[in-house]
């Protein structure tokens, strides 16, 4: 019978008090929450910046601060959040802290490589935050040449740096899940027994790990361009400043599946858990996993559509372009009949699946137009595009990581969270996020610029209207710090596994043991098998 | 899971198997460890082909728009020391191929040896490149503001008597340039862009590399390494083996453009 | 088109902004069509099969390759179609007429320079005829700009050292929105203009330079803006040009050690030929406007220039054309109403 829940005396958060045994731990477990900790605080600075972006933007004239501050926070909102906030997220965090529990193994293939890879984060955060409070850097996250080379007075230089020595922290956390994934699994945990979370991992790390070198070397030369004069890029030189574009989109576009493709793994779990009934087509969902990375490189200068490159080539990454949105289809469609006869229950981490779903399939959707190309051309570079991505990094891969926070956190600590509130919060961002976001798409078509400190005064509704849904977004976000924080001394005991999931990380102790199990164990059943699991009491192992 | 079963199964804490000192602890068997370190590096090295990648990219579609200033400023280096580089570096990797050995085979002195060997060529390698690289400085071939391109003259002698390039009129009777003396100023100036940039990458790899060789022959020296363990010993010969295939790629592609005339 | 006086859609000012459109409802009433389909679904089925009761689990379903296959094809089919005709109207808005009308843009931080075959220069404000195929041959000066008219439903990148090119062919007379829509700096947001699209007749007529109304002052004070005079001699003296205000009658120190008195002879040689004398401490950044101002347009600008000294007194060259006000007429918002 269920005897009254314990926190377990031994667990990997007892296992040494010191910063010490923090600093220089081992224990994917303990990086994780480091990474969780450090994300966090980026998260807010990246949000603070919007704040000042969406004040701006409540009137049409540039009355809040200069165009050159201006110009700053929107460089830095997307830096901050781009490379500091949604890359490293859901891996560094719940990648991290699951992978090697869900295939059965102590620690990752590489944990000092693992703890390399967060001090690296460190001080490529730690660079790229000096650089910001010093002055600022006022390129757009996206550092075209020529302005970046040769116009720009601000700080390029050092936030370029610091954004690539962040980069050597994701190549190295996807190296690390690539290898683990490969060499560590428990005996029986065959590759199709593996929970999608970690096909998704598996498919992002490639992207990572193949991606990443080349904004390295874009920003090196860059780097050079600017501090000696190189004149790779400059026109008065021979130079092409649409090569940039060429380069830094080679590694930006598989950078956005970076970004979404975890949270896609995060969903299946999410889905198959509150319906208690595995995931639809399986394998399909993992294969358009490995497929959304694969054809992620190979579409994009659909960015550029406008920049000059040859009508053929613009057909050509057109026609690859819907390729792409195949298989993201394949798993929404997947998704909705897993739900079909399921035994559904709609806790918090459901809401924010379902809040996913919808987003996510908005934001795709919104791609399909960007990708084809009569359209594409009025739209570029406007407030549609803008729409467009924010619904799937935020209201795609952020809601994917929160719902992922929230369903892991029992799992994490050992404690749960207000119900209530954590709902509330869920459905405030979903509201919010709406109010936010969709008005862009009306304005954006309408005719507005991206990047405009200032518009014209009949577009000023739909943005007052933008930026009143951000109030409600940016309350959803900080009620999740206060009930998470109060949970980990008020909340109640969670047990092995609250949730009745399957996977092998809920057949251990909440928090878990520093090696993760007694016994290595071996599996001969399939993933996403809920008859034999009872709600809220589970084997331990 | 469901039918998980849990057994006692492998791993690597049971007391009847006595375990190398150096197997970490969240891996079961020595082989394990090593396979892992193996792929960790092959994917490492995969990283550092996308990260020169980029360079080789772009030193591709200038040199197919430019091909004369290419070959023009390729003409100028040395094809006697960007050769003797080659050989060095070649030879450099035969020793650390050796070094591999030794250490498989448990001997220890060679080992520290071949090491010492590959770190010299190594070090040679970035002699050369200094000469070179000074000499650019002289003529004024460094992009930026005070870059000069004077293509009237023959091409500068190196020491050691590099062969002279013949000058543009000369050529004629092979081809004309088809760029005007302002174009090749102008274009010249990013084939160099590219040279520096590339070379410059690429011995900052082997000095990273020759940092590495130190650290392992002193691991080497105090006999850290045996048959079951000299993984540190493959994966820096795997990573010195690289940096020498992106010479052989940089060797053809910046010295020798159109060098049959 | 507007709700409650609220625009959510743009003017279809050109001829081909209709198949634009055209095609944005399609897409859109295909999307909705899956958006709804999906969040009915998902919503109907969380709560059809809602959970019942404690440990209850879900149907044993493992997957189905025909609805595996039916829900890859149909997508493919219909994002081939989407390609196909977003392509087809991509060929059209990318190939202009043999027998357009050529005009030149030039982007520049931060401004748009237009200049007419015909000789005729504008600064962020480009007169075109109605009925006409247009195209526009553009380039940039500095850094990545973009030529924007969202109410054609064109745009093109303006690259330094190379030419780009877009066309058009205004169907409505109106005056519309011109943007700068790739980031450049600063005054990016300020790069803005608009392109007034004249019956034929009323073009020609404005060819011929045909004048505008009020004082020589007031009209000096509208050219100000329409050259974007304004957007470098800011008053605070911080923009790439001297502040204007409170010059007349006074000596300024140029950049070659020479001085000059600031009268009528020095603003329009100032004007004409920009680069002749600079104030010492500015770059010389200053477009000329030879060829680009009538000569009473000239006269009108240095009317108004002196109206922002109105202390001055006019001993210098010619009458002020009206009585010197202590409050220099306040420019307009920006150049050209919009009339819809």
């Amino acid at each position: 019978m269920l005897d009254k829940l314990r926190i377990p005396e031994r667990h990997y958060l007892h296992e040494g008090h010191s910063l010490r045994s923090w600093l220089l731990t081992k224990d994917h477990k303990r990086i994780a929450i480091m990474y969780l900790m450090s994300i966090s605080v980026m998260f807010f600075i990246g949000g603070l910046f919007a704040v000042g972006i969406r004040f701006e933007l409540a009137t049409p004239q540039g009355d809040f601060v200069t165009a050159d501050t201006y110009n700053k926070f929107f460089t830095m909102h997307g830096i901050i959040m781009v490379f500091f906030f949604l890359i490293p997220s859901i891996p560094a965090v719940l990648g991290n802290f699951l992978i090697p529990p869900m295939i059965g193994a102590r620690d990752l293939a590489f944990p000092r490589i693992n703890l390399l890879s967060l001090y690296i984060y460190w001080i490529g955060g730690i660079f790229t935050i000096y650089a910001m409070i010093t002055g600022g850097v006022d390129t757009g996250w996206t550092f075209y040449t020529p302005y970046s080379a040769a116009g720009s007075n601000s700080h390029v230089i050092p936030v370029a740096l610091g954004i690539f020595i962040a980069g050597f922290s994701s190549i190295l956390t996807g190296l690390n899940f690539i290898v683990t994934i490969h060499r560590m699994r428990a005996p029986g945990m065959t590759w199709f027994r593996l929970p999608l979370f970690v096909w998704a991992h598996y498919a992002t790390s490639l992207v990572q790990v193949l991606g990443t070198p080349v904004i390295a070397i874009t920003i090196v030369m860059l780097f050079v361009e600017r501090a000696f004069g190189f004149g790779i890029f400059d026109p008065a030189r021979g130079g092409d400043p649409v090569l940039f574009q060429h380069l830094f989109w080679f590694y930006s576009h598989p950078a956005v599946y970076i970004m979404i493709l975890p949270a896609l793994g995060v969903t299946s779990e999410l889905v198959s858990t509150f319906s208690k009934k595995t995931i639809f087509g399986y394998s399909f969902v993992a294969f358009s996993s490995l497929a959304i990375a694969i054809f992620g490189f190979i579409v994009w200068a659909h960015h550029m559509f406008v920049a000059g490159i040859s009508t053929y080539s613009a057909m050509v990454f057109s026609f690859l372009s819907f390729s792409v949105a195949i298989p993201s289809a394949v798993k929404v469609f997947n998704w909705t009949a897993t739900l079909y006869k399921g035994a559904v229950s709609f806790e918090t981490p459901m809401l924010y699946a379902y809040g996913f779903i919808g987003l996510f399939a908005i934001g795709g959707l919104t791609g399909l137009f960007l990708a084809t190309l009569g359209l594409d051309i009025h739209v570029h570079d406007t407030y549609f595009v803008v729409a467009h991505f924010h619904y799937i990094m935020v209201g795609g891969a952020i809601m994917g990581y929160l719902g992922g926070l929230h369903f892991w956190w029992p799992k994490i600590t050992g404690r749960m969270y207000n119900n209530f509130f954590s709902k509330v919060s869920a459905i405030m961002v979903f509201v919010g996020f709406n109010i936010t976001f969709f008005p862009q798409f009306v304005v954006g078509y309408l005719g507005m610029p991206r990047r405009y400190h200032s518009y014209p005064d009949e577009m000023q509704v739909l943005n007052v209207m933008s930026s009143a849904g951000a109030t409600v977004l940016g309350l959803g976000y900080v009620l999740p710090v206060i009930y998470f924080l109060l949970s980990l001394r008020r909340g109640r005991v969670a047990g092995p596994n609250p949730w009745g999931a399957s996977g092998l990380e809920w057949q251990t102790q909440s928090p878990p043991l520093t090696e993760n199990f007694v016994e290595i164990p071996i599996v001969t059943g399939e993933p996403y098998e809920y008859d034999h699991v009872p709600a809220k009491e589970s084997h331990l192992v | 899971m469901s039918n998980v079963v849990a057994h006692a199964g492998q791993h690597a804490d049971s007391p009847s198997r006595a375990h190398h000192r150096a197997l970490q602890h969240h891996f079961d068997t020595m082989p394990q460890q090593k396979e892992a370190a193996v792929i960790g590096m092959w994917v490492f090295l995969l990283t550092e082909i996308l990260f020169f990648g980029g360079l080789f990219v772009a030193y591709m579609i200038y040199r197919i728009w430019y091909f004369d200033a290419f070959a023009e400023a390729s003409r100028s280096l040395s094809l006697f020391w960007g050769g003797l580089n080659t050989a060095v570096l070649i030879g450099s990797s035969l020793t650390m191929a050796m070094a591999v050995r030794g250490a498989q085979t448990n001997k220890r002195k060679a080992t520290v040896n071949w090491l010492i060997l590959t770190m010299i060529l190594g070090c040679v390698f970035l002699g050369v490149k200094v000469i070179e690289y000074s000499d650019k400085f002289e003529h004024h071939h460094v992009p930026g503001p005070n870059f000069v391109w004077a293509s009237e003259h023959a091409a500068p002698v190196a020491e050691g008597g590099a062969e002279h390039t013949p000058a543009p009129e000369a050529a004629a009777g092979h081809r004309k340039l088809s760029l005007t003396p302002s174009q090749l100023q102008r274009t010249t100036q990013i084939y160099f862009s590219l040279y520096f940039t590339m070379t410059g990458l690429h011995a900052l790899h082997m000095i990273i590399g020759i940092g590495l060789m130190s650290v392992i022959t002193w691991m080497a020296w105090k006999g850290r390494f045996d048959e079951e363990y000299y993984t540190p010993v493959e994966l820096s010969g795997l990573y010195w083996h690289f940096v020498d295939i992106v010479w052989i790629f940089l060797f053809p592609l910046l010295y020798l453009v159109e060098r049959h005339t | 088109m507007t709700i409650f006086g609220i625009p959510i859609f743009p003017d279809q000012a050109s001829t081909f902004a209709k198949d634009v459109d055209t095609l944005y409802f399609f897409i859109l009433t295909v999307c909705s069509f899956f958006a709804l389909t999906v969040a009915i679904l998902v919503v109907y089925f969380g709560l059809r099969y809602r959970r019942k009761r404690e440990g209850q689990t879900g149907a044993r379903i493992e997957g189905s390759l025909p609805l595996e296959l039916m829900w890859s094809v149909i997508p493919t089919v219909i994002a081939m179609v989407m390609f196909g005709w977003g392509a087809s109207v991509f060929y059209h808005l990318r190939r202009p007429p043999d027998d357009a009308m050529h005009i030149y843009a030039v982007g520049k931080q931060w401004m748009w320079k237009f200049q007419h075959l015909e000789g005729q220069r504008e600064i962020n404000e480009l007169h075109i005829p109605a009925g006409r195929p247009i195209k526009v041959t553009v380039s940039s000066e500095d850094v990545l700009h973009s030529l924007y008219f969202p109410s054609f439903r064109t745009k093109i990148d303006a690259i330094p050292g190379r030419y780009t090119e877009l066309w058009f062919e205004a169907s409505k007379p109106g005056t519309y929105h011109i943007f700068c829509a790739e980031y450049c700096g600063t005054n990016h947001a300020g790069m803005i203009g608009s392109v007034t699209v004249l019956e034929p007749q009323a073009y020609q007529a404005w060819l011929q330079g045909g004048g505008e109304g009020g004082t020589m002052a007031e009209r000096g004070a509208r050219l100000f803006e329409q050259h974007a005079c304004n957007s470098c001699h800011l008053d605070s003296g911080q923009g790439r040009g001297p502040s204007l205000k409170n010059i007349v009658g006074t000596t300024v120190e140029l950049t070659d050690g020479n001085t000059a008195v600031v009268d009528d002879a020095y603003l329009r040689e100032s004007i004409l030929t920009s680069q002749a004398k600079i104030v010492k401490g500015f770059q010389p950044l200053m477009p000329t406007f030879q060829g680009l101002i009538s000569e009473e347009n000239l006269l009108a600008l240095i009317e108004h220039v002196k109206l922002m000294s109105p202390q001055a007194s006019t001993a210098s060259g010619q009458p002020a054309g009206a009585t010197p006000s202590p409050n220099a007429p306040k420019p307009p918002a920006r150049p050209g109403e919009k009339k819809q």
